[in-house]
């Protein structure tokens, strides 16, 4: 399109200076380097995860993390690997241009992405049929190791419904009977509910009503009066970032939290604890992960992720250094041949990872076999209780690898 | 044929407690869409970046929270600064998109929104935070046996009245406003007789604006402090200044309070259509099929002109 700007009322040259001083600020925080120097020797890794947007921070704890766990076992010479950056801006619509680029142009051997459900889902497409090796850092969509499962594509994070199921057997054994569950309308809410119902209902709970607000929509308020009217035994949850925080505070600010005790998937208190301050005190949660988890492995892991960033690791930070971790280990069983690639999927199936979260292993369908924990916000901190479920395998419904 | 039928089960006191909850987002939303309004209907610009003011309302209260210990002491801060912020735009970007054609209007304004969205992230990070909510009004009305409310939304509700009532007098029955008016029907004329237009527009503009970023600020205790705030908001307010009809400030109090209602109503009100529940899709379009049925009946918008 030809913009005439002498049409406009205002001179080019005003225009132009206002509007490069507006956007040279704005792309300082967008420009992203690449490796220059490239051999056809070395290993090519794709990192396709958000730079920019909501989930810019969780993006750079994967990065930190993955390129720490590299780093530390030393089977890879920094200077034999070549990385290839793509912002995918959490968008699930350029997901297949950019997974593509990768691929195809770039020609990566190993695909590391990424944050946003949806894009993974776009990724998918293009991995499935390429034979790069795709490890999936985050992303919770039950699909991509359920009925979208293939042989090159691994997850090291969890699936939705893994938090969620053991939740059920622990309102029973407080003798919750009757839940509410409420969450965003989109897919990871749903799966987290389906995860959550299925452990319910096996324990014997009744899931009495499921509420739904849009997404990304933070009015609550009607759906707490409603929550306050039917008076279930507890309310479980799916929130994470900012409606989280709104969610714990406007719970606790209607006073039901001293009523009707609210549980949720432990992304409602990750990362956003000071925002919630004292309204989250006490609230339970279940996750795969804590800070506050005592092993040696977490605790070196924190103290050396700590020197190293300057920033407290996160579970963003675990599942980025577990797929740095399944990364080397399969390329040293292979020693070092990473166009073997037959011979590092079978090196990753099945293998053992020695996390911060404890010891998980590699299901048959891909995804992770792991504990989940039972947390509890004690002075703004998530306090691990006790193990919720030891080792636990998503059912992975529709994947043909089982 | 299949059946349609619309269940409830509220109780008298549930349905006056949603009523509440209506009434009290109803005001806030106006609060965000009074100034959007004013300056679309007013200046005739299509202002796409209003949300992100209200984004950093919602920022400047938490930073200013954070370095005075005191929020009010933030508010007046945060408050000045959107109005210099706004006089600032004005001069050196909106003064140049009064004569061309909205598609301009809209590039510019989404523009802004990606420059605010980076400046936020350089200056304040990408995390959530929160706002305590101010001393004299953390308290709690207990309303039913499990449920009660907190003082400082009913203040917050008051605190927009006043100023929907502060606008209704400003442009209503002042000089200012009817020159604000003048201005809006004939730019040329107004200042023929002798206005000096151009500042007029900067107040208004920047007051606009200032709207805006202030219900960021008194937000901020009940919401949370994220990034993306304003892209949320900024949808709901261009449903109310439609609605209500441009530049109608009436419209948009009353366009506030039919969102509200429907917004609140359309969580919590089961729609039936046979055995299949509507309830949760419903909710999500409920608040554009009100749009659809506005403008079918009344394109212009209810309270809107021509």
């Amino acid at each position: 399109m030809n913009i005439n700007l002498k049409k406009l009322n205002f001179s080019r040259r005003t225009f132009i200076k206002n509007f490069l001083a507006l956007a040279g600020v704005s792309s300082i925080g967008t420009a992203l380097t690449s490796c220059s120097r490239k051999s056809s020797k070395n290993i090519k890794i794709g990192l396709m995860l958000p730079y920019t947007g909501t989930y810019a921070k969780l993006g750079k704890a994967i990065e930190n993390g993955f390129k720490m766990a590299l780093a530390k076992n030393g089977e890879l010479d920094p200077e034999s690997i070549d990385f290839y950056q793509v912002d995918d801006e959490s968008n699930p619509a350029k997901a297949v241009d950019n997974a593509n680029k990768l691929i195809v142009k770039d020609k990566v051997d190993i695909l590391i992405g990424t944050v946003h459900s949806g894009v993974v889902m776009g990724m998918l497409k293009i991995a499935r049929n390429s034979d790069a090796l795709m490890l999936i850092p985050n992303a919770g969509a039950g699909a991509a190791t359920g009925s979208q499962c293939a042989k090159n594509i691994f997850r090291t994070s969890f699936t939705n419904w893994q938090p969620t199921y053991p939740l059920g057997k622990i309102l029973m054994e407080k003798g919750h009977k009757k839940a509410i569950f409420i969450t965003w309308k989109y897919a990871a809410g749903s799966e987290a509910r389906a995860g959550f119902e299925e452990g319910y209902i096996k324990f014997g709970g009744e899931l009495i009503n499921t509420l739904y607000v849009p997404f990304p929509n933070v009015e609550f308020q009607a759906l707490l009066t409603k929550i306050s009217a039917v008076k279930p035994d507890a309310v479980v949850c799916f929130f994470a970032g900012g409606g989280a925080v709104k969610f714990v505070k406007d719970y606790a600010a209607s006073g039901l939290k001293d009523k009707i005790p609210l549980f949720g998937s432990g992304f409602l208190t990750e990362g956003v604890l000071p925002a919630q301050g004292a309204a989250a005190e006490g609230l339970m949660t279940t996750l795969h992960y804590a800070d506050s988890l005592q092993n040696e492995t977490n605790k070196s892991f924190r103290t050396k992720y700590y020197e190293k960033y300057g920033k407290l690791a996160d579970v963003y930070a675990v599942q980025g250094y577990d797929t740095g971790l399944v990364l080397s280990q399969s390329l040293n069983k292979v020693d070092g041949d990473f166009k073997d690639r037959s011979g590092m999927i079978r090196a990753i199936e099945g293998m053992s990872v020695d996390s911060p979260r404890g010891q998980w292993t590699m299901s048959k369908a891909h995804n992770p076999i792991q504990n989940i924990y039972l947390r509890q916000v004690i002075n703004n901190d998530n306090k691990v209780l006790k193990t919720a479920w030891d080792a636990l395998e998503d059912p992975a419904t529709g994947c043909g690898l089982i | 044929m299949p059946m349609m039928t619309v269940s409830h089960d509220m109780d008298f006191v549930t349905f006056a407690i949603q009523l509440l909850n209506a009434v009290q987002y109803g005001f806030l939303l106006f609060l965000v869409a009074s100034g959007l309004t004013l300056i679309f209907g007013i200046m005739g610009v299509i202002n796409l970046s209003h949300g992100s003011f209200y984004m950093i309302g919602a920022y400047l209260a938490w930073s200013l929270t954070d370095l005075s210990g005191n929020f009010w002491i933030a508010v007046i801060c945060a408050f000045a600064i959107s109005v210099i912020l706004g006089l600032f735009l004005e001069k050196y970007l909106f003064s140049y998109l009064y004569r061309v054609d909205h598609l301009r209007q809209v590039l510019m304004t989404y523009g802004l929104i990606l420059v605010i969205d980076s400046l936020r992230s350089l200056i304040w990070g990408d995390d959530v935070h929160g706002v305590e909510i101010p001393s004299i009004f953390n308290g709690t009305i207990q309303i039913t046996e499990t449920l009660s409310y907190p003082i400082y939304r009913i203040a917050l509700s008051a605190i927009c009245l006043l100023i929907a009532l502060g606008l209704y007098i400003l442009i209503g029955k002042t000089k200012l406003g009817m020159t604000i008016r003048a201005g809006s029907f004939d730019r040329e004329m107004t200042q023929a007789l002798g206005i000096n237009i151009t500042i007029l527009y900067r107040l208004v503009f920047s007051f606009g604006i200032a709207l805006a970023a202030f219900a960021g600020m008194i937000a901020a205790p009940v919401s949370s402090v994220f990034p993306g705030m304003g892209d949320q908001i900024l949808i709901v307010s261009f449903i109310v200044v439609v609605i209500g009809g441009i530049g109608s400030l009436k419209g948009a109090m009353l366009a506030a309070m039919l969102i509200g209602l429907v917004d609140t109503f359309g969580k919590v009100v089961e729609v039936r259509v046979g055995t299949l529940s509507l309830l949760p899709e419903l909710s999500g379009v409920s608040l554009y099929l009100l749009m659809a049925i506005v403008l079918i009946w009344r394109p212009q918008g209810i309270f809107g002109g021509k």
